[in-house]
């Protein structure tokens, strides 16, 4: 079976178990709504200036309850010992990571889009002015944070503490490519258009994309059987 | 290139300083069924995850029919069923064979899933989730996994633990039919009788050394308990 086929195999899998469960997209949702209502009360006298900074509070928002989702993705696995007949199968290490990868990312950007829509009621923030641009930067953001929080939830999966590890793992990593999403998309919100400096943003988010993309798929097999 | 179905020379594996394998040398010819024994803490699950490939050895060289156990063509010709089950509460019995079908690439997943889920009489639960399953159903549903894609290196870790005596009887089956067909079995166990009445060879493992490695003699299946009492282990 190629490379590709196994791929969709893991996610499809990955994402028919979530759903049946719904352990960490129930937790992750409902922490996502939870604080940005309590920000909206926090901050109501200010509405003004929160709408300049909008960018900046959804991606805390997102990095914060993508990390729930994230923290599953192996711990799933530690059930019955699933791991070891993973590893034991002719699946590239590769394949499982991207696999899980891919899954994480759907599971994230549905969170992100559905908090988005709560977003724009509670906040009173016109999104959809630079619609496409606005996928595009989450898009890529969301992908960055699940290669990055993918390969840090095979590392810390035997940890007894790794719902504490993780977040501290990620979020360092995730510095330039938050910096550079909170950019665009305060830009995008007070509907700006993607260009000028927000172009060299952007450049980075693909940069960093490409290289931890590539970093994870070169690592993995070290990470799982060392 | 080895014509040993399994062989591992001079291996060792380290815990920290702790040596949990020292210098194992073992040669299993295709067609046996070795019977890993040792006590609790001799090293059977390590030396087993170190044959299936799951973990690296220190020092030492492991090759499972002839190649590197974790070559994605020999991962394909292995079968494990470890100490957990192996299978996705969150999936149906049918799902879950027809997951590790498409993982090892079967030309007909749903067609091995329908015969083994019959072979381990699953087959009227097949659309059940396995987290409502019984012990005894899920342990034979972890069989099945392990068995799905005919494997021609078998490793079980502790099989025969917490099955109920219909497992118990499904599984010697299965195993003496793999044998039968020229399959190599390697089976760490606790439980002797069970695994002596299978076993042509037995190798014996103390505080991570090899104490034994031979045939099993009819002293061994007289008495499963014979060659811990050889080695000063009985009781």
């Amino acid at each position: 079976m190629n490379f590709w086929r196994q791929t969709a195999v893991i996610a499809v899998k990955d994402l028919r178990a979530e759903l049946r469960s719904k352990e960490a997209i129930n937790a992750s949702i409902s922490f996502a709504l939870v604080i940005l209502l309590l920000f909206n009360f926090a901050f109501a006298e200010w509405a003004d200036q929160v709408r300049e900074v909008a960018g900046g509070l959804v991606w805390i928002v997102w990095a914060f309850a993508g990390v729930l989702i994230l923290n599953r993705s192996f711990a799933r696995e530690l059930a019955n010992d699933c791991l070891d007949a993973l590893i034991a199968a002719p699946l590239p290490s590769s394949a499982l990571f991207l696999g899980k990868a891919l899954a994480n990312f759907v599971l994230v950007v549905a969170i992100e889009l559905v908090s988005l829509l709560v977003f724009g009621i509670f906040y009173n923030v016109r999104w959809t002015q630079q619609f496409w641009a606005l996928m595009l930067v989450i898009g890529l953001t969301t992908w960055g944070l699940t290669v990055v929080g993918t390969m840090f939830s095979a590392l810390t999966v035997n940890l007894r503490l790794r719902e504490l590890m993780l977040p501290m793992l990620i979020y360092p990593i995730m510095i330039p490519a938050l910096l550079g999403a909170m950019e665009i998309t305060n830009a995008l919100m007070a509907g700006k258009p993607l260009d000028g400096d927000l172009l060299t943003w952007l450049r980075l988010l693909i940069g960093f994309d490409v290289i931890f993309t590539a970093l994870a798929v070169a690592l993995i097999d070290t990470v799982l059987v060392g | 290139m080895s014509a040993a179905a399994v062989e591992c020379a001079g291996v060792w594996k380290f815990y920290g300083d702790y040596p949990a394998l020292s210098d194992i040398s073992v040669q299993i010819e295709p067609g046996t069924c070795l019977a890993l024994i040792g006590r609790n803490g001799a090293g059977k699950t390590t030396l087993l995850r170190i044959l299936a490939g799951f973990s690296q050895a220190g020092r030492g060289r492991v090759s499972v029919l002839g190649d590197s156990p974790r070559d994605s063509a020999t991962r394909r010709r292995i079968g494990f069923l470890g100490h957990g089950i192996s299978i996705y509460d969150e999936l149906t019995a049918w799902e879950n064979l027809c997951l590790f079908g498409r993982i090892y690439g079967l030309d007909d997943p749903q067609k091995s899933a329908r015969e083994w889920l019959d072979r381990t009489g699953l087959t009227r639960v097949k659309d059940g989730l396995a987290r409502e399953f019984s012990r005894g159903m899920r342990q034979r549903l972890a069989v099945a996994r392990a068995f799905l894609h005919d494997p021609s290196v078998l490793m079980l870790d502790e099989p025969f633990t917490s099955l109920d005596d219909r497992a118990i009887g499904i599984l010697q089956g299965l195993l003496a039919d793999a044998l039968r067909a020229g399959r190599t079995v390697i089976m760490s166990t606790h439980q002797l009788r069970e695994a002596m009445e299978l076993a042509t060879h037995v190798t014996m493992l103390q505080r991570g050394k090899i104490a034994y490695h031979g045939p099993r003699t009819p002293e061994m299946l007289n008495d499963p308990g014979w060659l811990y009492a050889q080695h000063g282990e009985a009781g």
